[in-house]
């Protein structure tokens, strides 16, 4: 080679490395510059950018004399074009390096590759990068038509960049995973702002995945394995994703939320551990079906809520009374009276809740009017207020939100009608049985069922008499309607009496107690009464239950409400009284004090108080009232818990034992064991609780009384229904009549706030007795909260807010609210039928067009994969149904390679395959991978790469 | 559990924790379920990962699955090798299909794997008749079977071709109402 061309050549290499270094220098401190800016791809490129450069020298002595000029006028010319382009310096820099780079290295693909990565990684904007690219093609351009022997060799590197930059697009959709995969020991110190995005994309994708990953209808050892992946992945990057200062934050913040899920799964364990009685209930379920199981769930959810109520009446009302109040015998309110004291003690008179019970905290009556009390200053009077108007608040929001809940996981409400044979089918076996009894019993209602619907199915309307069914509905009808009416004004007659009876001392046990015990022998004989009757109308045994539930609602609503009228006209007897009363009291008062003074003759000294016994007290309605609901909740308790001992124990046990020495068969004959009453049961409760919520406010220790009942009866009635009761014969289902029970338990709700919200804004509170005495009204508490502890200004508000000017208008826009909602609801309706016809066509027409022997379905794969591995099992003789499953093989493979996990929760919830999905299946796969469907997305092709290391 | 010895490490229970819908404490449970079917066959030491299996003849004689006249079908969907042979994965697996808690979807595609008794991806009549005959422990005669599985299909069945596919089951289940509350087992 001749010297002086080596000198030039060497000259101009000089230039290209000492540009080559410069850029490359650039490059880095643009990296520190800019952060993660130039990325890993640019060390990459700077690593073969270098190497090019010292590659280039070799060559250069080949091509030396050919490509010189055109080289260097390609060089020049790309800054010059460049900087008519970009006026941004950073950006010419940057790119001015490279294209210099590249003059020197020239052909090389390598080269070019590395810049283009340079290039392509670290840019983040789109619109740079279209500059620049668009700069960079000029120059190309000009290269080829200006080099001479660089023509052939410029058009190559162009091909060859555009091929590469094709690469680098597609790389950049659907390899990050491969790219991290190739670059993870550089990842740690850079990496580009975009990769970051997708690696942070990925890594939300992969923590899905680990959420979801329950949900996926995989075998558990695939589910293991690809748990434990995507732990690994999310574990390896998640941490890398910080930048610069943010890392450190970011890291804290990962460690953080992973706290976070290790503590809400413990709270989690935690809680289930707390919820009692699961294995009791389990018991219970396995033996009788979920039909049972249902009430004692149900019974459950009312110990919680009275637990809930429990806690606010003890906490806020009956502790601070106990703890701050005045002691007992400090007032009138809080001692018995002198009369009484004789008997206060006596069993007789404590079991009717008199004597030391009635002065208790238990009632009304002993709390006082005091405005605070204790140290804390305690608003008791107010807070008694809330807690009693809490009550209901709670209550209303729980039982709806229950019953919300409920409804949401009901599902489809479903067209009563249409599947009743695929349902019976497929639906009606309830799992949880597991029970010799209960299941031989479930399997003859099944067939029972399959046969009336059978009858049902071939004589569809066939009504031999229907002028005699339809009499003997209306007798009963009318059986049931007197029988209601009797035991309404039986009630009625019996409240008459026993206030007539109040007034006399010289009574039997039965006097004393016939309310009580009236109510409770009419809930006991009514029920039976009606079923007996109901057997003239001869309706489907679920109509039958359903009619059978509503009489008997209707018997012991019109009882309570009866019950409760009877209680107000005492009430009213009451009040009138008290004015009496009160005058006396006061009357004798003054006298006391008159007395007082004329015998000690000194009109100056002040008199001792008078013993609080002897005070003149007033009825105090109130705790008349509370007393009452005391009692009947009381004798609720004793007659329920007699029924089941004597009704289910003692026939158990008579039918066990005199068995064998009897004429017939007594466990298959006539008396057998008890069904546990599911329907009385829950009715029952509802009753109860409804006792509970209308006396609560009266006598707040009936609260603590009832939940000591539940608790009771949860251990009483489990072991009752275990030891002495058979499954039933018809196990009917518990899914529907749940919310049912809601239903009913949410009316009784409303219907016990009535009297006791009635009684709160009219009827004037006792003078002498209870934290409203000497009030007008019981809210008075609250005006005098407002106008006392209140800033004026609060004052003033309520005033306005009590206009009827604005109360009217407030009105009127509720009702128009409703309205609207109303109307959005029916037409969210209308669009849903339309939706659900929609679904319905597009399913038909999607059949019709489908082959149904093959199926490309997601869903339909992973069925297949769930399907017996075929490696694991010992040759079987051939199934017959065997060709199917090539056909469905193969699709399996190339779709599976595509989306194996990504969108696999999508597929499912479709439930049925896009067919346009299925167009690019049937290319061969290439390196790419199908796209499938019209837009891949960045999402799509995600986890296609090999998983990473 | 009350061992002294340890049956799984953290990470497994973790693992088993995000894999299925139960608690720890149910999955040492499930374990404890697991070995007493044949306690000299399963390790209490499950840390190593064991591959143990348990006949389906030992599972189907757990009392939640021995009234079910779906149980040898129920046992054969779950295990790997579809002959009732499960292991301990398996076994936790199925538990936690049919546990309360998991959801609707899951439950169908597993309901459906049931019910296809000839494992075939379709329920077609003869897995019908099969259902019936096992509801009803063959109480209804020949025509009344035939008369239901018609009507079945003809309900069900949505592109007519006489056997009930994943989506037709899917769209006749999504509509039932005692699905759910039926189709769980307590442990």
């Amino acid at each position: 080679m001749p010297r002086k061309t080596d000198v030039a050549k060497l000259e101009e290499v000089g230039i290209d490395i000492d540009a080559g270094s410069d850029s490359d220098d650039n490059v880095t401190q643009k990296k520190a510059n800019r952060r993660q800016g130039a990325g890993r791809g640019g060390a990459r490129g700077r690593g073969r950018g270098k190497k090019t450069a010292s590659e280039d020298e070799d060559e250069d002595e080949e091509e030396e004399d050919e490509a010189p000029r055109g080289r260097r006028g390609a060089n020049r010319k790309k800054p010059v074009k460049k900087r008519g382009g970009g006026n941004d310096d950073e950006d010419e820099s940057e790119d001015d390096a490279p294209k210099r780079k590249r003059g020197g290295a020239a052909n090389r693909k390598k080269g070019g590759k590395a810049q283009d990565s340079d290039e392509e990684d670290s840019d983040a904007g789109k619109g740079k990068k279209g500059r620049k690219g668009g700069a960079k093609k000029g120059g190309k351009e000009e290269e080829n038509s200006k080099g001479k022997k660089g023509d052939a060799k410029g058009k190559d590197k162009g091909k060859d960049k555009d091929d590469d930059k094709d690469k680098k697009k597609k790389k950049k959709k659907d390899g990050s995973s491969s790219d991290s995969n190739s670059n993870s020991d550089e990842e740690e110190d850079s990496m580009s702002e975009g990769e970051m995005a997708r690696l942070m994309e990925e890594v939300e994708e992969k923590k899905k995945l680990i959420a979801n990953i329950r949900n996926k209808p995989w075998r558990m050892k695939r589910r293991l394995v690809h748990l434990k992946e995507a732990q690994a992945f999310v574990d390896k990057f998640e941490g890398a994703l910080g930048k610069g200062k943010g890392r450190k934050w970011y890291a804290y913040k990962v460690m953080m939320t992973k706290k976070w899920i290790k503590f809400q799964r413990d709270f989690e364990n935690f809680r289930t551990a707390c919820i009692p009685w699961e294995r009791k209930i389990k018991e219970v379920e396995s033996h009788f079906g979920s039909s049972v199981a249902s009430y004692f769930i149900f019974l459950r959810w009312m110990y919680g809520m009275n637990l809930v109520l429990f806690g606010f009446t003890f906490g806020l009302v009956v502790i601070p009374e106990v703890l701050m109040g005045l002691p007992y015998g400090s007032i009138p309110r809080k001692t018995v009276p002198r009369a009484e004291q004789a008997t206060a003690q006596d069993y007789s008179v404590l079991m009717d809740f008199n004597g030391y019970c009635k002065y208790s905290v238990l009632f009304y009556g002993y709390y006082n009017d005091q405005r605070t009390i204790g140290l804390l200053k305690f608003r008791l009077p107010l807070s008694y207020l809330m807690v009693g108007i809490g009550t209901f608040g709670y209550s209303l929001m729980l039982v709806i939100r229950t019953m919300a809940k409920n409804a949401d996981v009901g599902g489809g409400d479903g067209d009563e009608g249409e599947f009743t044979f695929a349902w019976k089918m497929f639906t009606s076996w309830d799992y949880l049985i597991g029970n010799a009894e209960t299941a031989d019993n479930k399997y003859a209602s099944i067939t029972t069922s399959f046969k009336e619907s059978i009858v049902d199915e071939q004589e569809n309307q066939k009504d031999e008499n229907i002028h005699l069914r339809r009499f003997l509905r209306v007798l009963a009808n009318f059986l049931i309607t007197c029988s209601l009416g009797g035991s309404g004004y039986l009630i009625y007659f019996v409240v008459k009496r026993s206030q007539e009876f109040a007034n006399r001392d010289d009574l039997s046990w039965y006097e004393k107690n016939e309310l009580e015990i009236i109510m409770s022998l009419l809930g006991l004989v009514c029920p039976p009464l009606f079923e007996t009757i109901a057997e003239l109308e001869d309706y489907h045994p679920r109509i039958a239950l359903k009619w059978q539930l509503g009489r008997i609602f209707a018997l012991f609503l019109g009882n309570l409400y009866t019950f409760l009228f009877a209680l107000f006209d005492e009430v009213n007897t009451k009040l009138e009284e008290e004015q009496s009363i009160k005058n006396a009291s006061i009357w004798a008062m003054k006298e006391y004090y008159a007395n007082y003074s004329r015998m000690v003759n000194d009109t100056e000294a002040i008199p001792p108080p008078m013993n609080p016994a002897d005070v003149i007290r007033g009825p105090c309605w109130e705790t008349a009232v509370g007393i009452e609901f005391v009692k009947l909740t009381v004798s609720d308790i004793q007659v329920s818990y007699l029924t089941i001992l004597i009704g289910d124990f003692a026939r158990a046990v008579i039918v066990r034992f005199l068995n064998y020495c009897w004429c017939w068969d007594l466990e298959a004959g006539f008396p057998s064991y008890g069904e546990f009453d599911i329907s009385g049961n829950v009715l029952g409760l509802v009753f109860n609780q409804g006792m509970i919520w209308m006396g609560a406010f009266y006598a707040p220790g009936l609260v603590g009384i009832n939940v000591l009942r539940l608790l009771s009866s949860m251990y009483y009635q489990c072991w009752a229904v275990m030891a002495t009761n058979v499954p039933h014969e018809r196990v009917f289902k518990a899914s529907k009549s749940n919310n049912f029970y809601m239903g009913l338990l949410l009316l009784v709700l409303f219907l016990s706030l009535l009297p006791v919200v009635y009684t709160i804004m009219t009827l004037p509170p006792s003078f002498d007795c209870g934290p409203f005495s000497g009030k007008q009204k019981m809210f008075d508490v609250v005006m005098e909260t407002i106008d006392l502890d209140l800033p004026a200004f609060m004052g003033t508000l309520f005033s306005y807010a009590a206009n009827p000017g604005l109360i009217i208008p407030a009105v009127l826009l509720m009702v128009l609210a409703i309205y609207y909602l109303n109307s959005v609801s029916e037409a969210y309706q209308n669009s849903n039928m339309e939706l659900k016809k929609k679904m319905q066509m597009a399913r038909d027409e999607e059949k019709n067009r489908r082959n149904n022997t093959d199926s490309t379905n997601q869903v339909m794969k992973d069925l297949e994969d769930l399907l017996p591995n075929r490696s694991l099992m010992p040759p079987a003789p051939p199934e017959p149904e065997k060709p199917p499953e090539p056909e469905a093989k193969p699709t399996k493979a190339k779709a599976g390679s595509a989306g194996k996990g990504v969108n696999l929760q999508k597929d499912v919830s479709l439930a049925s395959p896009n067919p346009n999905a299925r167009g690019p299946v049937n290319r061969p796969p290439g390196p790419r991978g199908p796209g499938p469907g019209p837009g891949p997305g960045p999402g799509r092709g995600r986890g296609r790469g090999p998983p990473p290391r | 559990m009350g061992n002294k010895q340890t049956t799984f490490t953290d990470e497994q229970l973790e693992a088993y924790q995000d894999c299925t819908f139960f608690t720890r404490k149910e999955i040492l449970r499930l374990h404890g379920r697991y070995r007493e079917l044949a306690p000299h066959l399963v390790p209490l030491d499950y840390t190593n990962n064991p591959d143990i299996r348990v006949p389906p003849t030992l599972i189907v004689s757990m009392p939640e699955l021995k009234e079910n006249p779906f149980r040898d079908s129920i046992v054969e969907t779950f295990s790997e090798d579809g002959r009732g042979n499960q292991t301990f994965n398996d076994f936790v697996d199925m538990f936690s299909v049919l546990c309360e808690t998991s959801p609707r979807e899951l439950k169908t595609i597993y309901a459906f794997k049931i019910y296809d008794f000839n494992r075939d991806s379709f329920i077609c009549k003869e897995d019908l008749q099969q259902t019936l005959t096992k509801l009803t422990k063959g109480e209804l005669a020949e025509e009344e079977v035939a008369l239901v599985c018609d009507k079945a299909l003809e309900e069900a069945d949505l592109d007519g071709d006489s056997k009930l596919s994943f989506s037709d089951f899917e769209n006749m289940i999504s509509k039932a109402p005692d699905f759910l509350s039926n189709f769980h087992i307590r442990i």
